[in-house]
């Protein structure tokens, strides 16, 4: 039964948030490490990661010169133009680049899954796998889930990547400031723990909650055209507004 | 080819099955022969499909109590229920073949799950059940790349791969031509007989159901309307009977939607 | 699930970018390895007035980072500013009348303790304390007194 997350009432998004942790404690407590699960999962790994690459690192790049141009322009007015790779890097490893990512991600990979075991549902391909004492969850939801699990961290420090890149190419390509500068203010700037490690807690954190909504609201999809549909609009809604919202989070926590 | 009323495969005893305050199956009984072809027919909605799904233990009645071959599948654990599924092979409408599989792969599916055997072994088993059903040559093909009837006589194949005891078809000829129907329908009693399955057929098709049953219950209202063999069923006096079996719309069967209002009713 | 060659060889050419991705950023881009290393030992120093100094600032002689603000607490009878550093291991040979000062990095920028090393062969040992320090410059307190020196001059010139 899929319940609209537009329900009324206070209670709604609790049921719902449990409804997703129940999912998510079915996913992992039946786990058996073996040989098709892995290839399950490589497989997925292309579908949902290989696939979104191109998309990240052309929104990567850009960001990264947007972020570059307008540190430039704010830093300018106090001559502290030289601190733009630092300004660019804090703004990109802290919050930009994971959350981007997972937003980006949720548009395309996690509508694809949402919309892939919707039409499973449709065709009863999950109920003739339950027939034939094959767990649906095991065979199609956790490959599924790994996948995005391992994918959005990586997909992550790609824009990251992809987006100092975009910076270097602005701020010393365009705007001609000095290379050296650049890199040694980011190189010193940038803190390991806080900064790099933090934002790849933050982009498994929202590659787990994107893979997981996208997963659940696929299975419990109702079995029309209609119902697939509208799982994949609740997935990038709920995707979206809970990556914001743990975002926020994690980052009281880390600070 | 008999049907052995003896000795049911199936015993259903005072089931009772509700949807919401809506009682589907009121009270309902029927003991279904072994080791031939048996039909559960009746207007759509009514629960026919609801009934497949009580024996295969995916929906547990509200009271009530549904044994298999001795077994009660009504109080299964998930891992009884994995166990007994061995035994039951599907074939749900539109063949519900998994698109991501080549056709090889579709129908060594339950192979796989339920067996540990030598890929040799596997391909064996798979081009035999292939090739019974006249598709020897299609096992690298994926599931879009078929006709309805092909995909269709594919999804027969992964049903009775594992030789099943019963084969359980919920609307097999949806969406088939005629000749896709007769070779289909052929395809069926021939498994059936050479395997010595019991194959419940969940349909609405009258016509073809009359030339490929042996056996027939016919459910209206959350009640067995009539049951019997297709000769005795065309004869029977049973007036929701009558009107099915004809197609007639002026019946005991209800042609408004019962909404409970009484000026509706007026009208009927 | 098929085992397709070529999707196999996307998800690893994937995987092996992504992880390239990690590293090259990890470090080109944080200061990754210009951390103090585990092994270091600990002195203090105490300031009257410690300004915007920050935990995890950088220790520096000659402009060169040789360790971190470990801790800055308050002495509850003398109200100073007990500044705990850590030093890496590999300076060990600082004189034990080096004094310690807390300048800021640029115009702009954040403060450090910058440590200018005096003459002692005695070298500073883990528990050591630097008695020559020199407190945080504070802007306002510098201009509130040149003003009062001003007045004071002026006062003193119209007598």
């Amino acid at each position: 039964m899929t319940e609209s997350i537009n329900n009324s009432g206070v209670l709604a998004p609790l049921a719902q948030a449990g409804r997703l942790l129940v999912f998510l404690v079915r996913m992992l407590a039946g786990i058996r490490l073996s040989f098709s699960l892995l290839m399950s999962t490589l497989q997925q790994i292309y579908l949902v990661g290989a696939r979104s690459l191109v998309i990240i690192m052309i929104c990567g790049f850009f960001v990264g010169m947007v972020l570059a141009l307008q540190a430039i322009n704010a830093l300018e007015q106090f001559g502290a133009s030289d601190q733009v790779s630092l300004l660019v890097g804090k703004s990109l490893f802290r919050e930009l680049g994971p959350v981007l990512t997972a937003l980006l991600f949720a548009g395309r990979a996690g509508t694809a899954i949402a919309a892939e075991i919707g039409l499973m549902k449709a065709t009863s391909q999950i109920d003739a796998m339950e027939l034939m004492a094959i767990d649906p969850i095991q065979r199609i939801a956790l490959p599924r889930f790994l996948a995005g699990v391992l994918s959005v961290p990586l997909l992550t420090a790609m824009f990251n990547a992809l987006a100092i890149l975009g910076a270097v190419v602005f701020s010393i390509g365009v705007m001609g400031l000095d290379a050296g500068i650049f890199w040694s203010k980011l190189q010193s700037g940038i803190y390991f723990d806080k900064d790099y490690l933090g934002g790849i807690y933050k982009s498994l954190v929202f590659g787990g909650l994107v893979s997981l909504i996208a997963v659940y609201f696929g299975y419990s999809a109702k079995p029309t055209g209609a119902g697939v549909g509208t799982a994949t609009t609740n997935t990038v809604v709920l995707s979206s507004v809970l990556i914001l919202v743990f975002d926020f989070i994690i980052t009281s926590f880390l600070s | 080819m008999g049907i052995d009323q003896k000795d049911p495969i199936i015993r259903i005893k005072n089931l009772v099955f509700r949807r919401g305050n809506r009682t589907i199956l009121d009270k309902v009984n029927m003991d279904i022969p072994r080791g031939g072809i048996i039909a559960i027919m009746g207007p759509s909605g009514v629960g026919k499909t609801t009934i497949l799904r009580l024996i295969s233990g995916q929906l547990r009645p509200d009271s009530g109590s549904v044994e298999v071959n001795g077994q009660m599948v009504s109080g299964m654990s998930s891992r009884q229920l994995h166990n007994f599924r061995k035994d039951v092979g599907v074939l749900l409408q539109n063949g519900a073949l998994f698109t991501d599989l080549t056709v090889f792969e579709n129908v060594a599916t339950p192979v796989r799950e339920h067996a540990r055997l030598p890929e040799s072994l596997v391909r064996r088993l798979v081009m035999t059940k292939l090739h019974a059903v006249g598709l020897g040559g299609t096992e690298e093909l994926m599931p879009h790349e078929l006709s309805g009837g092909m995909a269709r006589r594919v999804a027969l194949a992964r049903a009775v791969v594992m030789d099943p005891k019963i084969v359980l078809f919920d609307e097999p000829m949806t969406g088939l031509d005629p000749i896709a129907i007769s070779t289909v329908s052929r395809l069926m009693r021939e498994t059936n007989d050479a395997l010595g399955l019991t194959s419940i057929v969940v349909t609405h098709n009258v016509v073809q159901m009359a030339r490929l049953v042996d056996y027939c219950y016919i459910i209206a209202a959350g009640k067995i309307a009539g049951e019997g063999t297709p000769d005795e069923l065309c004869a029977s006096p049973n007036p929701a009977v009558d009107q099915f079996m004809n197609g007639k719309i002026e019946g005991p069967i209800p042609f408004h939607y019962d909404t409970g209002s009484e000026s509706w009713n007026l009208l009927q | 699930m098929r085992p397709n060659y070529k999707v196999e060889l996307a998800s690893g050419v994937f995987l092996m970018l992504g992880i390239a991705a990690l590293i090259w950023l990890a470090t080109k881009a944080t200061n990754y390895g210009q951390d103090i290393g585990d092994e270091a030992y600990f002195v203090t120093a105490r300031f009257t007035n410690v300004a915007e100094l920050k935990r995890r600032a950088p220790v520096k002689i000659g402009g060169v980072t040789v360790g971190l603000v470990e801790s800055i607490k308050l002495d509850p009878v003398t109200f100073d500013a007990v500044v705990l550093l850590r030093i890496d291991q590999r300076f060990d040979e600082i004189p034990l009348d080096t004094s310690a000062a807390i300048l800021t990095s640029g115009v702009l920028g954040d403060r450090y303790v910058g440590l200018e090393p005096g003459g002692d062969l005695d070298v500073l040992q883990d528990g050591d304390e630097l008695f020559i320090t020199q407190s945080a410059v504070v802007l306002e307190q510098l201009v509130s007194k040149f003003l009062f020196n001003t007045q004071g001059d002026s006062g003193k010139g119209e007598n």
